[in-house]
């Protein structure tokens, strides 16, 4: 008991530590990339022939979709950690990283919609990819409120992590289930690195700067929300320690 | 194990439970699907499939609460845990209790509740098969949501909020099935994609439940 | 300066709108939080500290 409290104490005391001297270089680095992909996808990109201006909306809309499926692999991977490793800032990570992801899943179906309207002719149509968002968006929803209903750190910790696993399970399920469902409007895949030329040049180099300035932002956001939260726990852990004393 | 299941189906006929509620929320809500959408014989026909297959699912969920609630309360859920049955056992037990009182007793009703919503006869027995292959699903599903809100003191809604997205699959396929049967369609891919999925949940959804229920009792 | 964004300008200008404001919103609540958090636990660990 007591080496395990000293362990899990030691280490999120590094980790803030170290977060300390990282955070500020991740955090100008980010806002670095978002000011100079968006300002280049803004004002400095042609229009496509097709699309008119709208193509501008992709350095919002495909970074922060891309965003909002890799914050839940994220998710993912450090619920994992918790169970097998129990390491606290894991759990923690997790737990900071679901409403970022969240947000990222709003401007990921806003952005959508918004661009949907002129080119599709409709705000918002059943497609395979939208409808998928949508659940996405209702899991972080299940997750986040699991995180909120449940007042011990460990059980709750345990919880969401299960969840996050067999949520993901399902999301995959449904992402599959969708797909049979309604064949959609959407193209193809138009960002895998061995297909570029779906997306010409002049819209590809912004296009990477725009994702990297999210991952960037997501990884900032994620160490600040960490540390919160680890904060916020040691604290909890205080306030029960001093009740229990007096 | 077989004294554990004949105990829920008692305690579930004599707490006025799964059989008689859940069936009268299954008929409200197609009583009120025509009054919602309007009486159009021909549009009811062709969204029969849809409405049974959402009636069902929102009555299964309606009594998934009540699958650990009654035991954790006089704290006999702490005697199970600590009885020789495995922790999956039980969870699996409790989701066939489930089944057997709210599942069963709407795949039977669904013809009736078909009648009223003027579904093709053709419709009947995809529909049929449909639900009896899929409300499995649904209860081992919610058994896992009930094991973890278990321990929640308003855990009703957020129970909801966290397995209805994991009824997706089951929906879509279920329905999928059911409308498929009902234009006169081959109905085999949508049937082995929902057997596929229920026979997943059955075999490893119980252990997920089982540690979810084990850290709530911890 | 401004680029002319034709006929769909309202909609790639609302869309940024809506995406940078969200962003914005999300980094403020993050740092604000982050900083409640921390003046939190200073007062508590120095009142643990001056009891122990």
């Amino acid at each position: 008991m007591n080496l395990n409290t000293l362990w899990a104490y030691a280490n999120p005391k590094k980790f803030i530590q170290t977060t300390d001297r990282v955070l500020p270089w991740v955090a100008g680095l980010a806002a670095l990339a978002l000011v100079l992909g968006l300002i280049w996808g803004f004002f400095f990109t042609p229009e496509d022939y097709r699309q008119g201006s709208t193509v501008k909306i992709i350095y919002l809309h495909v970074p922060s979709a891309l965003m909002a499926i890799n914050a839940w692999m994220m998710m993912l991977v450090t619920s994992l950690v918790w169970i097998v490793r129990r390491h606290h800032v894991s759990a923690l990570a997790a737990r900071a990283a679901a409403p970022v992801g969240l947000v990222m899943t709003v401007i990921a179906l806003i952005t959508g919609a918004i661009w949907g309207q002129p080119m599709w002719g409709t705000w918002w149509a059943w497609d395979p990819r939208l409808t998928s968002f949508l659940i996405l968006f209702l899991f972080y929803l299940g997750y986040i409120a699991l995180w909120e209903a449940i007042e011990n750190d460990d059980t709750a910790a345990d919880l969401t992590s299960i969840l996050c696993l067999v949520g993901s399970v399902f999301a995959l399920l449904s992402r599959y289930a969708v797909n049979f469902w309604n064949q959609g409007l959407h193209q193809g895949a138009s960002l895998s690195l061995d297909k570029e030329e779906n997306v010409a040049d002049v819209f590809w180099y912004p296009l990477l700067v725009c994702i990297a300035g999210f991952v960037l932002l997501f990884v900032a956001l994620v160490l600040l929300r960490t540390r919160t939260e680890i904060r916020a726990r040691r604290m909890r852990v205080l306030l029960a320690r001093e009740r229990m004393g007096a | 194990m077989i004294a554990l299941l004949i105990r829920d189906f008692r305690l579930a006929m004599r707490a006025g439970g799964g059989f008689g509620l859940g069936l009268a929320f299954f008929l409200i809500v197609v009583t009120l699907v025509p009054f919602g959408v309007g009486p159009q014989s021909a549009l009811l026909a062709t969204i029969a499939p849809g409405i049974l297959w959402l009636g069902a699912l929102l009555s299964c969920l309606l009594s998934l609460d009540r699958i650990f609630a009654l035991d954790w309360e006089d704290g006999s859920l702490d005697l199970l845990a600590t009885s020789p049955l495995p922790m999956e056992a039980i969870v699996t037990i409790k989701a066939l209790a489930h089944w057997v009182t709210t599942g069963l007793p709407l795949v039977l009703a669904a013809p009736v509740f078909a009648l009223l919503l003027n579904m093709p006869t053709a419709g009947y027995q995809p529909l049929v098969l449909s639900l009896l292959l899929g409300t499995p699903a649904l209860s081992v599903i919610g058994t896992f949501g009930a094991a973890l809100t278990v321990g929640l003191k308003r855990g009703g809604l957020l129970l909801s909020l966290l397995v209805l997205p994991l009824y997706v699959p089951t929906l879509i396929f279920g329905a999928e099935m059911a409308r498929r049967g009902a234009e006169g369609f081959d109905t085999t891919t949508p049937l082995l994609m929902l057997a596929g999925i229920t026979c997943g949940t059955i075999a490893l959804l119980p252990f997920a439940s089982a540690a979810v229920l084990r850290v709530n009792l911890r | 300066m401004m680029p002319d964004l034709g006929k769909y300008a309202e909609a790639v200008l609302s869309s940024y709108a809506v995406s940078i404001a969200l962003i914005i919103g999300l980094i403020l609540f993050s740092t604000m939080r982050s900083k409640r958090v921390k003046k939190q636990l200073q007062e508590i660990e120095k009142k643990v500290k001056s009891n122990g």
